[in-house]
This record gives C-alpha cells, structure tokens and sequence, in this order.
C-alpha cells in the first residue's frame, strides 16, 4: 500500500500533493488496479491533515476515473497510468540520458535544461492537441 | 446551511473594554475551524461565550441552534478545551476518567481507556507526573468521552513542543475522521493550525477581520505585481488588503470578484499566511467582515 508524505514547504496545495502521489505511483507501477488506497482516517492520523483535504484528493482521482470508492470498504484503483508499457519507459529513459548528456557537453545547466524541456513540451504538446482537434 | 455556531452583532466588554465588539460569524457544521488573531483579540472570550461561562453584553450567539447560558442539554453536546489544559493534579487519569462519568449525561468511557491506552498513558498515573503534552493529550480524551458534536479547543498546542503538537494534532484528526465532530480550535499562530482547518476567522483587536472557508479564501485573493503606479480602479479587483511599492514596481494583495485580464499586471496565487499576515495588518478595525462565508 502506498503511504503519503507531505511537503510542508511546497506551494502545491496538501490535496494536490496527495493526488500528485497516487498518480506516481500509478506511472511507476508502484500500485495497480484493484489496489487499495489507505484509508481517510489512517492517512488524516498519520499526516495530521484535516479529513476532508484527504477525501477531496480521493474525490479528484474518482473524476478522473483512476480510482472508485466502494462505501463501507474503501478506495480502490480502477485503472493504471503506466503507459503501454513499462518497458518502454526504459528505452525512452536511455535515449533521454544521452541527450542530457549531449545538452551537457553543449553547455547547458540544469535550470537551462528544465526551461528548454518545459517550453518545447508545452509547443509540441499545444501543437499534438491543436492537429487532434482538426483531424 | 447547517450551523454548529453563529453569531450576530456579539460583544463582551470589561469594565470599560471591550474584548469583543460587533462580532458577526457562523461556523458551519461539519467543519474544522480555526480561530487565529494575536493574543487579546478576543478568542478566548468567543469560545467562553460560547460554552456559556460568559455571558454577552449585545448580540446574540447561538451554539448548536440555542443559546448557551445555562443549558444543561446544550453543554453536554459540546466539549471545550481550556487554554493551558487545566486538570486536578492530584488525580489519577483513571479517576478523572471516573469523574468524567459522573460529571456527564453523555460519556463513554470505554473510548476513554482505549484512547489513553493507545497513546501510551497510564491510567492509574496522577496529572502532576504527566508532561505537558500528556497532559494536553488526557484534556483532549476526556473532551472526546463526551462525544461532542462541538468541540472548542483554546490555545490547545500553545505550550508544546514540536512532537507534542504534532501527536495532538493527529489524534484529533483522526477523532475527526471518525465522526461528523465540528470543531473549533484558536492559536495566535497560523501555522499550528494551516494544514488541519478547512475554515478560518481571524480576529483582530476584538473584531472580526476575515471568515471564510479556507479553499474560497485562498481562491479569490490574488497578489499583483506590475509596474509602480497609483492605485487604480483594475477590474476584477474587489477590495486592495495591502499595497507597496519600489521606485520601479507596485504589488497589491487584493481580493477578487472576477478574472484580471489586465495585461499590465502579473498574477500570483496567495498562501493562506500571505492572506493572514495580511488581513491582521489591515487597518481600521470595526470595519465589516471582509471575506465571504459560503
């Protein structure tokens, strides 16, 4: 079962952080469908939250569709978010290292990396969408 | 809406001061409220009121829908939490527990020996050997034994330190997560309280300042910053809470009714102690609430 942590000094609101966790968790195969999640009571003990930020978290991944609540039993996962395959996760990895490693030798630091990282998938995102929507 | 506390017009004065002056707020049910504002703003009284060991000069508060002042079935409903945790330190936890019972209409010890059990204090130990946040941990206990539909914290994790407030605060959430307990808990620091409350008053100098739900709070305040200009009328600007100013630049912490297109200035979300330092430093006490209760 997963277990949340929670970052004090982040500016991502404490239910986001939850929601932002079980997605994670989902991506790296950490939880899978059937799986529970802890219980509202359990994780508003153990982290010291309000109840409620806990069942807003669980209420957001519900309208997503990755996770149902069963009354009386608890929250399971219905679907996972681990692409087609984990495998190839890997192969994306390793042709990502080598191209970290290319931007490296080019100069570029790390903050230069994120920014160049954050615009052009943003771009090439916006694009994707825009082409979906004419086709 | 269904409210565990509502107040109009409410005020309580001392002699010549007044600790509470033209106090309007509600407290929906179901929610954990907290009550923020500097020692001597009056948080103390409010919670006094409201379990009728005061009574009001003007105004009226209603605590559960009736008025608190010697209503016996009313005070068996609500539980309330001392500030400093008052306890007889020459008795055992097992015989407060003991007089919880014979004190109370409604009380249910078994839920009292098993929560004492459960964080590790022993019942045949007397007040005066236990720490401080033992001791708060038995006040909080012997509160929850009465299964209250209203539980009033004053001050509860003042005087403890990091670890005691953090198992004080566990304890009561999860007390929260297992009935529809609402809960109204003061300190005069925010943070003790940021990530427990879903509902905030602040009150200053004996008057309200901001009550809100703390989603809808956070949502519509907004911080501005753009080049330095006078202050103008921006649309989508309710009310400006502060404002400063460089040579060069001008930032404006506002509460908004409406999106800010205005290309001249950027937008930044506010945290909810952004909101608060801010709201204690606003001036003119004795003006109207300022947030919106929904």
């Amino acid at each position: 079962m997963i277990e949340f942590l929670l970052d004090g000094h982040s500016q991502v609101a404490p239910y986001m952080q939850l929601v932002q966790q079980v997605k994670q968790g989902l991506r790296t195969g950490l939880i899978e469908p059937g799986d529970q999640l802890p219980k509202v009571r359990s994780v508003a003990e153990s982290l010291a939250i309000n109840p409620n930020t806990v069942l807003k978290a669980y209420r957001h991944l519900e309208a997503e569709g990755l996770v149902e609540g069963r009354p009386g039993v608890g929250t399971f996962v219905r679907r996972t978010l681990a692409g087609p395959s984990l495998a190839g996760q890997a192969e994306l990895r390793r042709e990502l290292v080598g191209w970290l490693r290319r931007a490296r030798t080019a100069g570029l630091e790390q903050e230069d990396v994120v920014a160049l990282i954050q615009t052009t998938m943003r771009a090439t995102f916006q694009d994707d969408e825009k082409r979906e929507e004419i086709a | 809406m269904n409210l565990a506390l509502e107040a109009h017009s409410l005020g309580k004065r001392y002699k010549r001061n007044w600790a509470l002056r033209d106090c309007s707020l509600q407290v929906p049910a179901g929610r954990v409220a907290a009550l923020v504002g500097p020692n001597g703003a009056g948080k103390s009284t409010l919670l006094n009121l409201a379990v009728g060991l005061l009574r009001p000069t003007e105004g009226t508060l209603h605590v559960l829908g009736r008025r608190p002042d010697g209503d016996r079935d009313l005070l068996d409903r609500v539980g309330f939490v001392a500030q400093d945790t008052p306890l007889y330190p020459d008795f055992t936890v097992s015989e407060l527990i003991t007089m919880g019972a014979r004190l109370n209409r409604r009380w249910d010890t078994p839920l009292a020996r098993d929560r004492m059990e459960q964080i590790g204090i022993p019942l045949d130990r007397r007040v005066e050997g236990l720490s401080g946040g033992q001791r708060a941990q038995v006040a909080l206990t012997l509160a929850l034994a009465k299964r209250p539909e209203l539980l009033l914290l004053d001050e509860p994790v003042a005087s403890l330190d990091p670890l005691a407030r953090r198992e004080f605060m566990q304890v009561l959430m999860g007390s929260v997560a297992d009935g529809d307990t609402t809960v109204l808990l003061s300190s005069h620091l925010l943070g003790d309280l940021e990530r427990v409350c879903d509902y905030l008053i602040v009150l200053q100098t004996a008057h309200v300042q901001l009550l809100g739900g703390v989603d809808e709070l956070v949502n519509e305040h907004k911080a501005l910053t753009g080049p330095r200009r006078q202050r103008a009328d921006v649309a989508g600007v309710a009310a400006v809470i502060r404002e400063s100013h460089t040579d060069k630049q001008t930032t404006l912490l506002v509460r908004t009714n409406g999106p800010i297109l205005d290309p001249a200035w950027t937008v930044h979300d506010v945290t909810l102690e952004d909101l608060v330092l801010a709201y204690l430093a606003y001036p003119a006490p004795g003006r109207a609430v300022l947030g919106v209760a929904k």
